[in-house]
């Protein structure tokens, strides 16, 4: 494949990687530690504590879905770019 | 029946199944022994995987730490999950597309260096072999817990039985064991937690009960939780303790060393495509996300339990002779203590003078059914979801240090004439001899098994986890970057860690560490000074050849 589509599959897929990587940090760093005590202060979920649900559960969930959401936006963009496997 | 007739009953069954499975997957070729031939299903992958990743450590000891450590406990938790959505995002497919053996032929190919090569294989042979010990001393008590077995015999049980598949079906053979012993671990671990979770709230999910009202209390189980341990001097279960920057940079360590670590890696070498790889790392994470949300609720659940147990429902203290059978069963084991120090005839336990009780954090898992007043078989159950959890992860190490032993440094750097059929034989006699050395460490454990752990993480992120990643996203880091950023890498945060665990252990206090990061979370520090020395060496030597940046691109891409 010629190296201009390439670069425009690569920058698709580097902005994707990106936006993914955002909010597992957001998910995991920012609600579950930085800013874990000011959501603990301040809001609730069933009898959660926000800070410590996003520490000890929310975060984890989060991963999970990131991952398949990964999985289906890269093949769309595997699809559109021409360079899926099959 | 007796616990210890269904132990050997269940524990013999699911090693009986570990054999068939040895002997259904021989192998008769390098690349069905180190990657099962690139044939595995990615759902059977993530199976595979999460018994891999999930250790003695994560089944038996986890939910205790977690229990005794409240908020902070989140560093495991988060720390050995996260680490997942880096190696599906920035390891796995490009690493699958790449298509070949171990991670030290892809530090190897890419640097284009031999030396580079052999820092790889250095460093997977320490984390392998820092990881395994521990695996096998896990075997060990396991048996001696359950089954009255002495631990030496124990861990020669264990290495019979991982000697067969792993040198009969190399990586083929530890597939499918794995993904028979994930069923195995999962169902041990979640039905106790499940029944626990009925008890304690009324809620069949754990992660529901966990957020849960307590029966009868009226109040949420946490509020409970927080106020009991206020009151004994622990403070509140869902507060923090450890500083901020310290628990972002160990939870950034764990998943930066998780994603790095050679013997999850290659896992995802073993899948047929690089969309494959992608949504097996999927399915692993949703594999190990239900042992590791579970965790946590297990820890709050075993905690109220314990404290009302001992200190009494209405916190004066159990009388000693009334106590719960399974107080009496642990304390056999030394798991479990009570001094009587004020000499009322009541068990107390609590963070200050008051306390009694010495309590072993295994206890939280161990105990859980005996506790929560489970049917025998449940109790026989854990024991063999342990030996799972322990055979699994050495077998997934021992490939690592086999293939290290005659692929990168026999095949490529020693004896680069051997054929197909005598390298097989070298990786059989490595992993035979690797499945040796592991027992002896089970027998004979180092004092510093728990120290080097650290270690571990520490250097997978410090070294591997840059190495690979800058491989495969910048194409102008060049072998002299790589090799002196690794090493730069290693030397700073081995140092540091060898300093506050073997050197000076006294000075390993929050005050004397660099910007109060402990040496669980240097690894992040040595992560950045790896990468900045990296770019700077790069900056100033020549660029690679034209066949690595090829090689690159094609990395980049799924098709061709």
């Amino acid at each position: 494949m010629d190296s201009v589509k390439l670069s425009s599959y690569w920058r698709a897929h580097l902005k994707l990687l990106a936006t993914l990587l955002l909010v597992w940090f957001a998910v995991s760093f920012v609600a579950g530690i930085l800013l874990a005590d000011w959501l603990d202060a301040r809001f609730r979920i069933g009898g959660f504590p926000l800070g410590f649900w996003f520490a000890q559960q929310g975060s984890i969930f989060a991963f999970v879905a990131l991952v398949f959401g990964y999985v289906a936006a890269m093949n769309r963009l595997d699809r559109q770019h021409g360079v899926a496997e099959d | 029946m007796s616990v210890q007739a269904w132990t050997y009953l269940i524990v013999g069954l699911s090693f009986a199944l570990y054999a068939g499975i040895a002997l259904w997957t021989r192998v008769s070729t390098t690349r069905d022994y180190y990657v099962a031939g690139g044939g595995v299903h990615p759902v059977a992958n993530g199976m595979a995987t999460a018994a891999d990743w999930m250790s003695a450590a994560s089944f038996i000891s986890m939910a205790g730490l977690v229990s005794f450590m409240g908020r902070d406990g989140a560093v495991y938790l988060m720390g050995w999950t996260g680490g997942y959505v880096l190696l599906a995002l920035l390891l796995a497919p490009y690493l699958r597309k790449f298509g070949k053996f171990t991670v030290p032929d892809f530090i190897g190919d890419r640097y284009y260096s031999d030396v580079a090569r052999l820092v790889a294989v250095v460093c997977a042979l320490f984390i392998s072999f820092t990881y395994i010990a521990g695996q096998m001393r896990g075997v060990g008590i396991v048996f001696s817990r359950f089954l009255e077995v002495d631990v030496t015999l124990g861990v020669v049980i264990g290495m019979g039985i991982v000697f067969l598949y792993a040198v009969l079906g190399g990586m083929k053979g530890i597939t499918y064991t794995q993904v028979a012993q994930y069923c195995v671990l999962i169902f041990a671990y979640l039905v106790p937690a499940i029944f626990i979770s009925i008890m304690l709230t009324g809620h069949v999910i754990p992660q529901l009960g966990f957020g849960g009202e307590l029966s009868g209390a009226g109040t949420s189980l946490l509020d409970k939780l927080d106020g009991l341990s206020e009151e004994l001097g622990f403070g509140a279960y869902t507060a923090g303790t450890k500083s901020t920057l310290d628990v972002f940079c160990i939870t950034a360590a764990l998943m930066v060393g998780t994603a790095g670590l050679p013997h999850v890696i290659v896992r995802f070498f073993t899948v047929p495509r690089v969309s494959d790889a992608r949504r097996s790392a999927g399915w692993a994470l949703l594999f190990i996300a239900l042992l590791y949300t579970t965790a946590p609720a297990v820890a709050a659940f075993a905690r109220v339990n314990m404290i009302e147990t001992l200190n009494g429902r209405d916190g004066r203290g159990t009388v000693a002779a009334e106590a719960p059978e399974w107080v009496e069963n642990w304390t056999r084991t030394g798991l479990i203590s009570w001094e009587d120090r004020n000499g009322d005839g009541r068990m107390f336990y609590s963070k200050d003078e008051r306390n009694e009780m010495t309590i072993d954090r295994d206890i939280m898992v161990l105990a859980n059914p005996e506790i929560a007043r489970l049917p025998a078989w449940v109790v026989a159950l854990v024991a063999a979801g342990g030996l799972a959890a322990a055979l699994s992860t050495a077998a997934g190490l021992l490939l690592v240090i086999s293939s290290a032993i005659s692929h990168d440094l026999m095949k490529k750097v020693v004896a680069r004439n051997v054929s197909d059929r005598q390298e097989l034989l070298m990786a059989r006699v490595s992993a035979a001899l690797a499945v040796g050395a592991a027992g002896w460490l089970g027998i004979h454990p180092p004092g510093f098994v728990a120290e080097v752990v650290a270690f571990a993480f520490g250097l997978a992120a410090a070294t591997f986890f840059p190495a690979l990643i800058l491989g495969i996203f910048d194409k102008r880091v060049n072998q002299q970057g790589a090799v002196t950023g690794m090493l730069a890498g290693l030397c700073f945060t081995g140092g540091y860690i060898i300093w506050f665990k073997f050197i000076d252990p006294g000075a390993n206090l929050p005050a004397n560490w660099w910007f109060g990061i402990s040496p669980e979370g240097i690894g992040s520090l040595g992560m950045l000074l790896n990468v900045a020395v990296t770019y700077a060496v790069s900056a100033v030597t020549p660029a690679p050849p034209r066949a690595v940046t090829d090689m690159v691109d094609s990395i980049r891409v799924p098709r061709g």
